[in-house]
């Protein structure tokens, strides 16, 4: 702990390649505000088209906070303000007349603990193609329902029982179905807020084969708290520090050989 | 467990008991602690249920006896030269019953005693009988037995509430009256029935003919509007405040106001509906309708509280996963928030309903104490509710009246386990949907 009071303000600016040679998300300068706490800090960074980068950092270090940026989930919060620029493709996202629905439609959100619906399997995968008007009769609704849970590798466990509810399932199961209902609308960026920390290893070894799987048509962006997963599933790896990205790169380069010392102290177990 | 065990320890560190030990020490008086709160809430649950049982007890005892009602059965000629089949209202019905009277006992010719001997039927009698004739006029003419309803003095005397030891000039029935009724026991022509009358008519200054229909219909119209606007109402205001009003200082003022509005006591919104709906919108006096907005006004306060409790106690991942997919903040709320909140939300409602079921005060104010024999067919005509005619029926003299206000109250207990019952049923089926 004592290694952490070394390193100033200035000392903690970014290292590494923020841009992307294929950027999906442009996050440029963006702040976040909780009233009085400065919680992020003039981050910048790109995601990249079909890659999945993996934000890691200690407990409080607003890697959560700033995932939750790049869909608008923090305008839920009263006291939350974001400045900066924060483009998917080259719409600027938190531009004053843009509509957060279309956007949550176009990224999509997996939460830490599966959340879902009390209402059936079905209904689950259905509920969001429904309000979005993708489908328009019961036969392509049932195409949806099927494809998106073939895709999240769950068709074959819950085929028989559409109809009961999704919470009846194991947290894995749930917490597949999430991301079944997360890929039913066909989004173009899903963020995943530690998808599995609430799994045990077998389910999680499902999901994180899931994330690779997925990663042929979307572009993903995940906080762990696990440095293996973060290893095992991402192709780039940003390192947040107390609100700063300290360091962002290629995952191998991060946990190979990182260039930052506060990096090397939390991927070698010193602290976090 | 070898008992030198714990003695070697002891020796080893004396001055550090083991932890167990300690642990061992305190664990008599901690279940003693425990036993004892048991004790407590046992004694409380146990004494609540005896009063309860205690409450239940007096009214039945007291109430049951209202369903029974004496009659007597009287041979009526329909006399042609008393009844002028065109006009049964006009013709002399009381004259008919007296003159039936008159012939049963010849022998009484005193004009006092005549007297006496009319006051052994209810008044209601002649009532009976033009209704008769009303119905079928082809009646007049002929000889009928009819049973009529008993004074309330000699129903009272039926059920046991006038002892013949009383000396007679403290007795409501004299000695001669005893031998009518005596005779007429003797003929079985005297006999206690189901008494129907209290459930089909309204109120009545007679307790023989006084019924609880009247103030049924008046509670149920009343509650009726009270329920169709403050649900509603309730629910909306409770759903803006909680999930769309922003958060500022006007919004908390509405707030605070609300629960002030929860305790402010009932009869002050019924010096707002007086006020507000009769002297300023010109609304009907003694009317549901009116009733029905001052029960609104007060019990909207409690729905509003209740929803947003439930409201608030729905988990926000539910609101998150919903945001999440693309929802709305209207989609988000109705499609997800209001169908789990929905069960406390009618709880909610059924208690202030229930509250405003027992509410007499407010519907003092704005007229619904009046005397009203009708039974109101619609939200303007006048009328009163269940606990504002047992407040009557208890300031009324008559013997005949104390076991129709328990009966009255027994109605309105049965009433609020169906209104509650219903709730349960309702809440049940929604919670089913997981």
């Amino acid at each position: 702990m004592s290694k952490q009071k070394k390193y100033t303000r200035e000392q903690r600016g970014t290292v590494g390649r923020i841009e992307s040679d294929n950027p999906r998300m442009t996050c440029r300068n963006v702040n976040v505000y909780y009233g009085d706490k400065h919680a992020i800090i003039d981050v910048s960074i790109d995601v990249g088209r079909n890659e999945v980068i993996a934000m890691i950092g200690p407990s409080g270090c607003g890697k959560s906070t700033f995932l939750r940026c790049l869909n608008r989930m923090n305008d839920t919060i009263p006291t939350c303000r974001v400045t900066g620029d924060i483009f998917l493709d080259d719409t600027d996202i938190y531009e004053k007349n843009i509509d957060v629905v279309p956007l949550r439609a176009q990224v999509g959100m997996v939460f830490q603990k599966p959340n879902p619906f009390p209402k059936s399997i079905y209904d689950n995968i259905a509920y969001g193609p429904r309000i979005h008007g993708l489908v328009g009769n019961r036969q392509e609704e049932d195409e949806i329902v099927e494809t998106s849970l073939k895709k999240a590798g769950l068709w074959k466990e819950v085929q028989d029982r559409l109809n009961q509810p999704g919470t009846s399932l194991s947290g894995g199961q749930q917490q597949r179905l999430c991301i079944a209902r997360t890929i039913a609308v066909s989004p173009e960026v899903i963020l995943m807020d530690e998808p599995c920390s609430a799994l045990d290893p077998i389910a999680t070894a499902k999901i994180e084969e899931l994330i690779d799987e997925l990663r042929e048509h979307y572009t993903i962006a995940i906080v762990t708290h696990s440095m293996q997963q973060a290893a095992r599933v991402s192709q780039r790896t940003a390192y947040f520090h107390l609100g700063d990205l300290i360091e962002v790169g290629e995952t191998k380069k991060i946990f190979t050989n990182p260039q930052h010392t506060l990096t090397e102290d939390y991927i070698t177990g010193r602290f976090g | 467990m070898n008992n030198t065990e714990p003695e070697q320890t002891d020796a080893a560190q004396p001055e550090s008991p083991r932890t167990i030990d300690i642990v061992n020490k305190g664990l008599a008086k901690r279940y003693g602690r425990e036993k004892r709160f048991k004790m407590y809430g046992f004694f409380a649950v146990a004494i609540s249920l005896s009063f309860l049982a205690l409450l239940f007890l007096t009214i039945f005892s007291n109430g049951y006896s209202a369903f029974y009602q004496t009659y007597v059965k009287l041979e009526v000629f329909f006399d042609p030269a008393d009844i002028d089949v065109d006009d049964p209202a006009n013709s002399n019905f009381p004259g008919l019953v007296k003159k039936t009277l008159r012939s049963e006992f010849p022998d009484v010719k005193k004009r006092k005693e005549k007297k006496k001997l009319y006051s052994l039927v209810s008044s209601g009698a002649a009532f009976q009988l033009q209704r008769m004739i009303e119905q079928q006029p082809e009646l007049v003419g002929s000889t009928m037995t009819i049973e009529v309803p008993a004074d309330d003095d000699v129903d009272m005397f039926m059920k046991g509430n006038i002892s013949r030891d009383v000396p007679e000039n403290e007795r409501r029935i004299s000695d001669r009256q005893l031998d009518w009724i005596d005779k007429w026991l003797k003929e079985g022509r005297i006999a206690k029935r189901f008494n129907t009358t209290f459930f089909t008519s309204g109120d009545s200054r007679e307790p023989e003919l006084a019924g609880i229909l009247g103030a049924l219909t008046g509670s149920i119209f009343t509650l009726a509007l009270t329920l169709l606007l403050s649900f509603p109402v309730g629910v909306a205001a409770a759903m803006y405040l909680e999930e769309f009003a922003p958060r500022n200082r006007w919004i908390d003022l509405v707030e605070v106001n609300i629960n002030n509005l929860a305790a402010v006591p009932s009869i002050v919104f019924g010096l707002l509906g007086l006020a507000v709906f009769i002297n300023f919108f010109h609304l009907p006096r003694s009317a549901p309708l009116v009733g029905g907005l001052v029960l609104t006004l007060m019990t909207l306060p409690v729905i509003i509280i209740a929803s947003r409790a439930s409201l608030q106690s729905v988990p926000p991942s539910i609101r998150e996963a919903a945001l999440g997919v693309g929802a709305s903040k209207v989609q988000t709320v109705l499609h997800h928030v209001l169908p789990l909140a929905l069960p406390g939300m009618l709880t909610g409602t059924i208690i202030g309903i229930a509250r405003a079921l027992g509410e007499t005060a407010p519907l003092l104010m704005i007229g619904m104490v009046a005397f009203i024999v009708d039974i109101p067919k619609g939200f303007t005509d006048p009328a009163t509710a269940l606990p504002v005619q047992i407040f009557l029926w208890a300031d009324s003299p008559e013997r005949g009246f104390v076991e129709r206000t328990s009966a009255a109250i027994i109605v309105l207990l049965v009433l609020l386990v169906v209104i509650n019952s219903l709730a349960v049923i309702l809440r049940n089926r929604f919670e089913r949907r997981w």
